[in-house]
């Protein structure tokens, strides 16, 4: 019950004005197509660095937490999902807008959203010190097989190709180990001086998610977004409020699909909202209303979007494995400030740790009392053309990545991998799992060099990497996400090719 | 997809992928090269994979940048990479920012050219987004960027 103890912090003037910020700065983000709650989180990176460690993160975590549920604004005022995670709310959210009843749609998806997100940070509060006891018994070994645990696992499960999400995952293990040696002081692969220092994590995370976003609206010419806002009517909230808990089978199946499957690492909320409104129509009594305008297809798809964020940070708190894109995002905020997750967090850092996990919690409430109301305005951002976003979004990604350690190397190294993951995604290579390589790199290289020289001195590099229940368990993960998403893979393509056959 | 904008790509990895093992491999001192050996030799693996199924014609995620696309693209990548390697450090941040962004806008905003309002609405634009990232940027988080310019 530490969480308690430090509840009142989140209250504190500068505190709370960053989570109110955060928080309806990312409902305005989230709800514009094109701005990922990734892309949103990496933009905000730079403005921490002036910010106690807490307070960065507070509003890290509130932006990320807005995003998701902002997304829900656009996909049901026009039909363009913010984020991926709000795909399965255009489905009904949209034909509900249609019909009149958009206040009604929106109040009900940040009512889901926010009971959603409270259940998904309550089981963070409550799962991440029991995984954080269990990770003190971790050695060099069992860290460094986590580490490549975490790349394998977003490399295969979040990857459309297993080989090409493990390829990225090599890139970016390969581009960790650019610069000095840590041991030898050797110099590695410096092909040109900006490397000297090695790659900022800071810098490669906007260029990775930003840049790309930036070519791909280029891409697309002098388009509008062609979008029309639909006006929303007046509609009571109590009303809202009502209607949510007349449906529970809606909402119950949104929030525990949702918080499990924000568990496992790689499965992102566009999973889990897609899986979630699937299930509810399974089980619901009005099967032949979802996708007509359905207020249960809208609540479970956002109460499961919402749930998955917290439990998604799980993995990142305690083991230090990012569950998903955001949360490696989250740790490079940990990291540029001496931050290591994991048992450090919560036994050198509580205040840290769980400041930040309860603003999560009251994040979730403000966002719902402020997305109602920000959702107007929302809207009419996302209708902004896509030549300004893009212009913005170069600009912020060009003083964001300077502003790291006052580098023009930095803004080098970050156009460059910007320009070249555009490429790559287009060739079906993906930004997860690369900059998960990157982030958790340097961790698989110390224990790993660590773990070596334990070995040479005890059992051997085999026995002690190879042997042991607790290895062997994290082998046989990486073998069984790796073998399970090839198969997936190769089911998918055999299914297609039938189809394509029977056409 | 292309089959050659396959080989293309993949064959760019692939060869990455034997530079760096190669480089792994033949650099000294040979500890400081462990763990990228043990990279390298499976990104080499990979890559060869791929770049084996692109010269198959097995590969089939991805969808390749297509013509239009690349067309689209060329004028914003142009302004993009003079802007980032050539003008902020030359001009100053914000004189190339406000540069920069008014040219995006003059070639991506799908307002008509002819108007002249739509000429002032996108100096407007600039100035005032420009102003933002001043007052953000300098004033508010002290970030001192270079400054040869006007400001």
């Amino acid at each position: 019950m530490d969480f308690i103890f430090y509840f009142g912090d989140v209250f504190s003037p500068l505190s709370f004005l960053l989570l109110l910020g955060g928080t309806i700065g990312g409902l305005i983000l989230g709800a514009t197509p094109g701005l990922s709650p990734t892309m949103a989180v990496a933009l905000l990176i730079p403005f921490t660095f002036h910010l106690e460690a807490v307070q960065g993160l507070i509003l890290l975590g509130a932006a990320y937490t807005s995003t998701v549920a902002g997304g829900a604004v656009s996909a049901i005022l026009l039909k363009i999902p913010g984020a991926p995670a709000n795909i399965a709310t255009t489905l009904d959210g949209h034909q509900m807008a249609k019909q009149g009843k958009g206040a009604k749609a929106l109040q009900l998806s940040f009512l889901a959203s926010a009971v959603g997100g409270i259940f998904g940070v309550l089981l963070l509060i409550f799962l991440t010190p029991l995984l954080a006891e269990w990770a003190l018994a971790f050695g060099p070994s069992h860290l460094f097989w986590l580490a490549i645990l975490g790349v394998t696992v977003i490399g295969s499960l979040d990857s459309a190709s297993v080989v090409k999400g493990l390829l990225s995952g090599c890139i970016g293990l390969w581009l960790a180990t650019i610069g000095f040696d840590d041991i030898m002081g050797a110099q590695r692969f410096i092909f040109h001086p900006s490397l000297g220092g090695g790659i900022n994590i800071i810098a490669a995370l906007i260029g990775l998610f930003a840049i790309p976003q930036v070519l791909t609206m280029f891409a697309k010419g002098r388009r509008t977004t062609g979008a029309e806002v639909i006006e929303v009517q007046k509609h009571s909230v109590l009303d809202a409020t009502k209607e949510l808990i007349r449906r529970p089978l809606a909402l119950g199946i949104g929030t525990i699909t949702g918080s499990i499957i924000g568990l496992i690492p790689g499965v992102g909320g566009q999973i889990a909202g897609l899986v979630a409104y699937d299930q509810t129509k399974k089980f619901s009594s009005e099967k032949e209303k979802f996708g007509k305008g359905h207020s249960e297809g809208v609540i479970a798809a956002e109460a499961a979007n919402n749930a998955m964020v917290g439990p998604s940070l799980v993995p990142l708190l305690t083991l230090s494995i990012p569950g998903s894109p955001t949360a490696a995002v989250l740790l490079g905020g940990l990291l540029i400030h001496g931050i290591f997750p994991g048992s450090d967090l919560f036994d050198n850092h509580p205040d840290v740790a769980w400041t930040f996990i309860n603003s999560m919690l009251v994040g979730q409430v403000l966002m719902c009392l402020f997305g109602l109301y920000v959702a107007g305005l929302a809207a009419r951002v996302a209708q902004v053309p896509q030549s300004v976003m893009a212009a913005i979004v170069l600009a912020l990604s060009v003083f964001g990545a300077y502003s790291v350690q006052s580098s023009m190397g930095d803004v080098y190294v970050m156009a460059c991998l910007g320009i070249g993951m555009y490429f790559l995604e287009r060739f079906g290579f993906s930004a997860a799992p690369l900059v998960l390589g990157l982030i958790l790199g340097p961790i698989a290289e110390s224990n790993f060099i660590q773990g070596g020289m334990i070995a040479d001195a005890t059992v051997g590099r085999a026995s002690y990497f190879l042997s042991g229940g607790l290895n062997i368990f994290l082998i046989a993960v990486v073998v069984a996400s790796v073998a399970y998403s090839a198969w997936m893979e190769l089911r998918s393509r055999r299914y297609t090719t039938k189809e394509e056959a029977q056409a | 997809m292309n089959r050659s904008q396959h080989i293309f790509g993949s064959g760019l990895v692939f060869a990455v992928g034997i530079w760096v093992a190669w480089i792994s491999y033949t650099q000294q001192p040979a500890e400081a090269f462990l763990f990228p050996r043990l990279i390298a030799s499976v990104f080499v693996v990979l890559a060869g994979w791929t770049f084996g199924k692109a010269v198959l014609g097995l590969s089939k995620v991805g969808s390749g940048v297509s013509r239009t696309m690349f067309l689209n693209m060329v004028p914003g990548v142009a302004v993009m990479l003079i802007y980032v390697f050539l003008a902020a450090k030359a001009l100053g941040f914000y004189t190339a920012t406000a540069i920069a962004f008014f040219i995006l806008l003059s070639i991506y905003d799908p307002a008509p050219h002819s108007e002249a309002k739509t000429w002032i609405k996108r100096a407007l634009t600039t100035a005032v987004f420009v102003a933002v990232m001043y007052g953000l940027f300098a004033l508010l988080l002290s970030v001192y960027t270079p400054r040869e310019i006007l400001f």
